[in-house]
């Protein structure tokens, strides 16, 4: 009672809230003008030379030349002094001046006699002496977006998205017909594949984070991206009640439509940044990697996976429903060589995979629960020996068909 | 140079092979609409820049180095003899004194690209040291710098003037100074540079400098005596001759053990066409002392364009040691005199560049202006 009294008091006599609010603003405001005018780490960085860290965002190779985009991320700024390509001092231009703040931009012209198909490097020596490089793998000119390469770019995510998972859909009469014994072993290959897009959609992201300037934070953002989403979408579940098949289907063919956005999109941006190699027969290969992906989206339409929606299980899911999940699963490839191939941003890249894995995270649970619901009606254990090597299947599968598509 | 570290790795694993499905995907898409979108379909289509805005298509360094600020200029250097202070010692003997001293400085070897260098009196070379044979050269090397240095002649010397650390004087502190003495043998085209360890570190820096002795033309007869006047700068003879002194150096900018630029005379295009070629008049014999101090490659090398010379290596003889080439190689620190001529040729730009043409094309390269007279 005293306590409480002393306290109101001491609240209420003392300064108004808006200036407690405020003093530890004015407090920090007054460190940092100490650090500002007084230099107290003088003593650590004493004729250090600027950190300098220059990151290559795009090469555009033209007719005639190179057109580099740069992004200084470091905390200094740098100015590019002279321009290397394979090893020889080179004409350029840069834009708006050599000299870069940081997280600026600039562009670097440089007319080049290039050789198609082959490997060239572009080094950038600033004024201190330090090097930044590029390989050019395989020069190939960069398309323009036209109709044409639209079109072209277009077809190829056709080929790695849409037609795979169409191909996979078909398996559903069969699925259906080998009975409800083996429902489970197939809910646990949906999940052994799912698993396996998450370690690659969580790789892929950590690895194109990498090269996003320090100040981004990128392995982070993919983490955050990918729980956000994950959060968000047991959040529209748990508004739902218990997911329905048709609704888990559905997830499930969002977040493999967002890991196909991500392929997509590594597909496009090769192009954008100078690399692309030779070898149709590895779309073949793509397209039996994907097939597994369509298995996974219809097993949950199963009629005997409908636990405890037996109004629902008995309908037979209409033509188009496969279409609309394959277009959901499929389409976002095209979207990806379009964004990938025209205005690739590694920044958008990595928080794009981190969404993926968060999607694909959240499918899983939820395929989880189905198959736990299932084993739990058939009386039997969730971790059956079938349902294991079911499991293991599913991750042998695609860590199988990814050789064909793995360097 | 071997750059192949990658700052900058765009795509993942499994680039290559998504962008082949890029390709196969853009061949079928090819034959679908039946015209050729595969920009891999042919292959010999060469790239030629249309950008014409350089003599050169486009290659070179881009802008100026700032000399003034240097406190050097190439084209001086290559003129730029150092007598000493000179006297007669009681016994006739020619003595020579010089001060050197070790300063640290920032030098500019490409536009815009600036080398923390160690100096010897500000400059990359250091001073060329030009006497005649048997002449006392006396020399107190004054240590400005942050690290010890030494001064080690290439030449006949006691052990106590070889200025090697850890004997005798050994390295010379920051601050501290000690005297070089030793009679100037044999008469060539020699260099110095610093002995401190780590070796490779103190020489590329840029403690290196000339040291030319000229034969005393009294100690020869006939043709040779002839020759050793064309050779020593006391005689009239020798100002028939248009000497120049080349140091074909090399700097490793970012300290990775390969050099980033080449160059004669540390400033890299120096003497391009479109920056300062040199001027030489048809009528005149041309005669280049060239050393050869770039550090991380195991030999540098001359290239002579449109034109043979005689080479006497180490400059130790009177008559050449290799005659009629237009390509002379030489191994770090070795050196030696090449004599040429343009007389009764077309006036005009003629390319001389190492023939590594890799350190041609990262600065060592170079052209003669060939003018009448």
């Amino acid at each position: 009672m005293n306590n409480q009294t002393n306290v109101d008091t001491a609240t209420r006599s003392g300064f108004p809230t808006w200036l407690m609010i405020l003093l530890p603003f004015i407090a920090l405001a007054l460190l940092l003008s100490v650090f500002a005018f007084t230099d107290p780490l003088a003593l650590f960085k004493a004729d250090l030379p600027p950190i300098e860290d220059l990151i290559f965002q795009r090469i555009e190779i033209f007719d005639g030349g190179f057109r580099v985009d740069l992004i200084n991320g470091g905390p200094d700024a740098v100015t590019v002094a002279q321009v290397l390509v394979d090893e020889a001092y080179w004409n350029f231009s840069m834009e708006p001046s050599q000299t870069i703040q940081p997280l600026a931009r600039a562009e670097i012209l440089i007319p080049y006699p290039w050789v198609e198909t082959e490997a060239h490097e572009i080094v950038l020596l600033t004024d201190t002496g330090a090097t930044f490089s590029h390989e050019v793998e395989l020069a190939v000119e960069t398309p323009s977006p036209g109709i044409t390469e639209f079109i072209a770019y277009g077809l190829v995510g056709v080929y790695v998205g849409i037609i795979p998972v169409g191909l996979g859909m078909l398996w559903y009469p069969a699925m259906k017909r080998i009975g409800r014994k083996w429902l489970g072993a197939i809910l646990a290959l949906t999940i052994g594949l799912l698993v396996f897009l998450l370690i690659d959609t969580f790789l892929e992201g950590l690895e194109i984070a990498e090269q996003l300037p320090g100040v981004f934070q990128g392995e982070a953002l993919v983490f955050f991206a990918a729980l956000l989403t994950w959060m968000v979408l047991s959040a529209i579940g748990t508004r739902r009640g218990r997911p329905s098949p048709r609704y888990i289907a559905g997830l499930l063919a969002l977040g493999i439509g967002i890991h196909n956005l991500g392929e997509g999109l590594v597909i496009g941006a090769a192009f954008a940044l100078g690399e692309a190699a030779l070898g149709s027969l590895l779309v073949i290969g793509f397209t039996l990697h994907n097939v597994t992906e369509g298995i996974g989206i219809v097993a949950p339409l199963l009629p005997f996976a409908a636990v405890g929606y037996s109004q629902e299980g008995k309908d037979r899911p209409a033509l188009k429903l496969f279409v609309g999940l394959t277009l959901i699963a499929g389409a976002p490839a095209i979207l990806g060589t379009w964004i990938g191939g025209f205005a690739f941003s590694p920044l958008f890249a990595t928080i794009f995979f981190g969404i993926g894995a968060g999607a694909i995270w959240q499918v899983i649970v939820d395929v989880g629960r189905l198959l736990q619901r299932f084993a739990e009606r058939e009386n039997e254990a969730t971790l059956s020996w079938m349902n294991v090597g079911g499991f293991l299947l599913g991750l042998t599968i695609m860590y199988l068909t990814a050789f064909l598509v793995s360097a | 140079m071997n750059r192949r570290k990658k700052k900058s790795e765009v795509i993942g694993r499994r680039q290559f092979l998504k962008a082949s499905a890029l390709t196969g995907g853009v061949a079928a898409v090819s034959a679908a609409l039946g015209t050729d979108l595969n920009p891999t379909a042919n292959l010999t289509k060469s790239k030629i820049s249309d950008h014409d805005n350089n003599t050169h298509g486009g290659f070179g360094a881009v802008g100026q180095v700032d000399y003034a600020r240097n406190g050097f200029d190439p084209s001086e250097l290559l003129y730029d003899w150092d007598y000493g202070e000179v006297s007669e010692l009681d016994n006739g003997q020619t003595l020579r004194e010089y001060t050197f001293v070790a300063v640290d400085k920032e030098i500019e070897i490409a536009p815009g690209v600036f080398f923390p260098a160690w100096t010897y009196n500000g400059r990359v070379p250091g001073p060329t040291i030009r006497c005649v044979e048997g002449d006392r050269i006396k020399i107190e090397f004054i240590n400005a710098g942050s690290h010890p240095h030494t001064i080690h002649f290439h030449g006949i010397h006691p052990a106590s003037m070889d200025g090697l650390p850890g004997f005798y004087a050994g390295s010379i502190a920051p601050g501290e100074s000690t005297v070089y003495e030793f009679d100037a043998f044999p008469f060539g085209c020699h260099l110095y540079h610093c002995h401190s360890v780590p070796l490779k570190r103190h020489i590329h820096k840029g403690l290196y400098g000339a040291f030319i002795v000229d034969p005393d033309p009294d100690k020869y007869s006939g043709e040779e005596k002839q020759i050793a006047k064309t050779r020593n700068h006391n005689y009239r003879e020798n100002e028939n001759v248009n000497e120049m002194m080349m140091i074909m150096n090399g700097f490793d900018t970012n300290f990775d053990g390969d050099n980033e630029i080449y160059a004669v005379n540390s400033i890299a295009f120096a003497y391009s066409a479109d920056n300062a070629p040199i001027r030489i008049r048809k009528s005149q014999r041309q005669r280049i002392y060239l050393i050869n101090v770039t550090e991380f490659d195991p030999i540098n090398s001359l290239h002579l364009h449109a034109n043979f010379f005689n080479y006497y290596d180490h400059g130790t003889t009177l008559q050449p040691t290799l005659r009629t080439i237009d390509t002379v190689m030489q191994c770090q620190a070795q050196r030696g005199i090449l004599e040429f001529s343009f007389a009764d040729f077309e006036p005009g730009m003629y390319m001389f560049h190492a023939h590594q043409s890799e350190f041609a094309e990262l600065g060592w390269m170079a052209f003669f202006d060939v003018v009448e007279g």
